[in-house]
């Protein structure tokens, strides 16, 4: 018998439906966007987006990061609190480096080195006792987020970490400058989407995270170091919740026990929305980019409309989240043989 | 002889297509009770999609099921065990974190008042569970039971039901051999009791004892309905393939007398498993393992390649210590390992084909990104090397007949150009055609100067294709056998401890 060549019908029937999970996110995206622009025409003036986009900068970047953690198998509720510390140890570390070194440059990169050897080692510990204590990350997790939640509020004696002033004013343009009219937070969200997209589907790391989330024991017996690959995407991880708080920081110069509440859980939205599986196996980093902005946007549209109050921008988040993933599933239920 | 009565469950003209893919072309089957009825053919031929139309998982594209005569339109499995047409799945479909009792009245618990009655449950299962001489407690959790334990719990919940027509896919697959003397003795009361049995197995030995009739299906295409009472196995191998079946092992290998010993192990232990055992692997050599389940086989061979831990022992690579800790280091040191388990361990089911075959030698295909094109072509010409057939237009690995399943596997596990290849059950639940295929495989990697292992609970496989077998019992290698030894009697007398080493303490225990 010979290997049939497969009809063009069945091909271009899967793969309408493969576009139309792709794109799925996206439509909705423009379909939020034409609402923004009925509801208020100032929606689409160039200072309301490039604002919009840079507040959803630090959940982008952090969803990015719990793309690969997801799609694992993995997930991080730690990263909300993981912000607030790392934001809390880099004010006091900058502080007392004012003295050394003078408010400059070095006490600012100083301050950033330690962020992203912070994000690094929270990772690696979230990793590590995931893997080798064998604990559901779900636990581990929840446990290290009250750890950082409670260290920040002791460092901040229950208050507020303030930031020096002369640091604050050199360290101002991370969050409100701009780089060839673009605000610096979202071209960093852009590298780092650019940069996870590649490492998640052009790498062996990336297609290792798909294998291991659909099924450790296969990637086990595929010669695949499974717990090195999961510890590594918490690490992944743990940078990118340094990268969005190196870029917070600036904005309000101080942390507090309140910093970074509830980042986790708009995060993992975020990846949702976007299309990844939450029991991992399947991830799309282009999805988390369009369901973190999706968040962002919401809000954003509530604030510029009188119909619904502010107040309200939890409830349409939900909806929409909800909503979002139903249409998902919908769509695999008729693919599915 | 049974006079023949009146078909129980009768299914006309079944047609089934998946889409554009026709599956089932017009099949007819008739079940009569106190009749076996085995259901024959390759993988992919058709049996679990029409055992699961019968079965109410499915309905027929086109035809008719009908139960004593009355039309019958079955939405749901539920609406046929009403009926009592009752099946038990090749894939075991127990939920793990219940007890045994509970699996067995899931969704039909037996209550007084609005509570649950334990106490008429549990008898109701121990007598279940009984009949099917296991010591398995109603209160175990299914985890923590092994998979032939599992497979009796998964008849115990059919037998349990007031069963008409009891549809038996694969049952013995996962059985010891005991199990299935077992297994036979009920259905032998079962047909007494007048009830209607379908039966599908690739084995052709077991079909032999106790079929009254055989349907083949091939291709989707009923091929062949008769009285069992004068056919003999080749007869039916012949139908299910559509050819002759010839050399089913091939010739030997020569073995060269100086071959060099390019596997050793030595006084391998895994705690609970495994005690002591040696064994070396020369090249060009197929090496038997031969057992009951459980007898630590795999537990051996995973723990000498690193898939496992072991407390004591070391092994051998061309004459030098090699640390292998992990399955990357046997794979560096040119050891393939194809699992029994090949959807729970071999391969990503919901994954692509391509990115299923390149996952254990990924590197070969980086510069540093992924090359796709490379991919693609290395897909192409295992397609065309291990004869994958693409009847359709499979996305995922799932979509695929086990049969193709199984060469896709081999050609992943052969992606890294082994020395030695360890096969660990290459043909469970795999159709003779394909048998015969993966039987050459073996014999095309000896003859280029590899070396096989060949982990098998098939006697006949063991016999037609090791130079040597290692026989294995309770954790014991017992011996290894060669030569003129290798006869069914040696070996099963090896694999229940009655000859070799540590017998006489087998005897005293």
């Amino acid at each position: 018998m010979n290997n049939a060549v497969p009809d063009n019908k069945s091909l271009t029937q899967s793969r309408v439906s493969v576009d139309l999970k792709t794109w799925g996110p996206f439509i909705a995206l423009l379909a939020l966007a034409m609402l923004g622009v009925l509801i208020n025409p100032a929606f689409l003036g160039l200072d309301n987006l490039s604002n919009m986009l840079t507040r959803s900068a630090f959940i982008g970047i952090i969803a990015i990061g719990a793309t690969f953690v997801i799609t694992a198998g993995g997930l991080d509720l730690s990263v909300g609190s993981m912000a607030a510390f790392i934001a809390g140890v880099m004010i006091i570390l900058m502080n007392s480096l004012v003295e050394q070194f003078g408010p400059g440059l070095t006490t600012i990169l100083l301050g950033i080195g330690a962020s992203l050897l912070l994000g690094l080692c929270a990772g690696f510990i979230n990793g590590m006792v995931t893997t080798k204590g064998k604990i559901e990350a779900f636990i581990v997790t929840l446990g290290t987020m009250g750890i950082y939640r409670s260290l920040v509020t002791y460092l901040a004696d229950g208050g507020t970490l303030s930031l020096d002033w002369g640091v604050r004013d050199i360290y101002r343009p991370v969050y409100y400058g701009h780089l060839m009219g673009i605000p610096i937070p979202v071209l960093v969200f852009l590298m780092v989407a650019v940069a996870g997209y590649i490492l998640l589907n052009h790498t062996r790391f990336g297609r290792y995270c798909f294998a291991i989330g659909s099924n450790e024991k296969v990637a086990e017996y595929s010669a695949i170091h499974v717990d090195r690959i999961k510890t590594m995407t918490y690490m992944l991880q743990g940078v990118c919740v340094a990268l969005a708080t190196i870029i917070y920081v600036p904005r309000l110069g101080s942390a507090s026990g309140a910093t970074g509440v509830l980042w986790e859980l708009e995060a993992i939205a975020a990846v949702i929305i976007g299309g990844t599986v939450l029991k991992g196996g399947h991830g799309r980093i282009w999805g988390t980019v369009v369901g973190a902005i999706m968040l962002t946007m919401i809000g954003n549209i509530l604030n510029l409309t009188d119909a619904i109050s502010n107040y309200l921008n939890g409830t349409v988040q939900g909806i929409i989240i909800i909503v979002a993933v139903y249409l998902q599933r919908a769509s695999w239920r008729k693919s599915a043989p | 002889m049974h006079t023949r009565n009146h078909p129980l469950l009768s299914a006309r003209r079944i047609c089934r297509s998946f889409g554009q893919n026709q599956v089932l072309f017009d099949i007819d089957l008739e079940l009569v009770p106190g009749e076996v009825h085995a259901l024959l053919g390759e993988n992919g031929a058709g049996k679990s999609t029409l055992v699961r139309i019968l079965a109410g998982y499915l309905s027929p594209s086109e035809g008719e099921i009908r139960l004593e005569g009355e039309l019958r339109r079955y939405r749901s499995s539920g609406d046929a065990e009403a009926d009592g047409v009752v099946m038990i799945h090749q894939e075991l479909a127990l939920a793990e974190q219940l007890t045994v009792e509970e699996n067995v009245f899931l969704g039909r618990e037996i209550r007084r008042g609005p509570f649950l009655d334990h106490r008429a449950m549990r008898e109701r299962c121990r007598a279940a569970l009984a009949e099917l001489e296991t010591r398995v407690d109603p209160r175990t959790r299914i985890k923590d039971l092994s998979t032939s334990d599992q497979q009796m719990v998964e008849i115990a919940k059919a037998i349990t039901r007031d069963v008409r027509v009891l549809i038996m896919d694969e049952p013995t697959a996962a059985l010891t051999e005991h199990e299935v003397e077992v297994l036979f003795a009920l259905i032998a009361r079962l047909r007494e009791r007048g009830v209607a049995i379908l039966y599908i197995s690739h084995k052709l030995r077991e079909i032999e004892r106790i079929a009254d009739r055989v349907t083949v299906l091939r291709d989707g295409r009923l091929i062949d309905s008769a009285p069992m009472a004068g056919r003999s196995k080749e007869e039916l191998a012949r139908l299910m393939v559509g050819r002759e079946i010839s050399d089913m092992y091939p010739e030997r290998t020569e073995l060269a007398s100086d071959a060099e010993v390019v596997l050793e192990a030595r006084d391998i232990v895994v705690p609970g498993a495994v005690k002591q055992a040696s064994f070396t692997l020369r090249r060009g050599e197929v090496l038997g393992f031969g057992g009951v389940v459980g007898a630590g086989r795999t537990a051996l061979i995973e723990a000498v390649l690193g898939l496992r831990a072991r407390s004591g022992g070391e092994v051998l690579r061309n004459g030098q210590p090699v640390a292998l800790r992990h399955l990357r280091d046997a794979v560096r040191q040119r050891i393939a390992y194809l699992t029994e388990d090949r959807k729970g361990k071999g391969l990503v089911l919901n994954m692509g084909l391509r990115p299923n075959l390149t996952l254990l030698n990924l590197r070969a295909y980086c510069r540093p990104l992924i090359d796709r094109r490379r991919e693609e072509q290395a897909f192409k010409e295992a397609v065309e090397r291990f004869d994958i057939r693409l009847r359709t237009q499979a996305a995922t690995a799932a979509e695929l007949s086990g049969g193709n399943q199984q060469k896709l596997l081999l050609a992943k596990v052969m992606s890294i150009d082994p020395e030695i290849v360890v096969i660990n059950e290459p043909t469970r639940g795999i159709d003779v055609g394909t048998k015969h295929q993966i039987y050459h495989f073996v014999r095309e990697l000896t003859e280029a100067g590899r070396s096989v292992i060949l982990v098998s609970s098939e006697m006949a496989e063991l016999i037609g294709l090791s130079h040597r077998v290692a026989v294995m019992c309770a954790g014991v290698l017992t011996g290894v056998l060669e030569g003129e030894q290798i006869n069914e009697q040696e070996i099963m007398q090896y694999a229940s401890g009655i000859k070799g080493v540590g017998a006489d303490e087998q005897r005293r225990a």
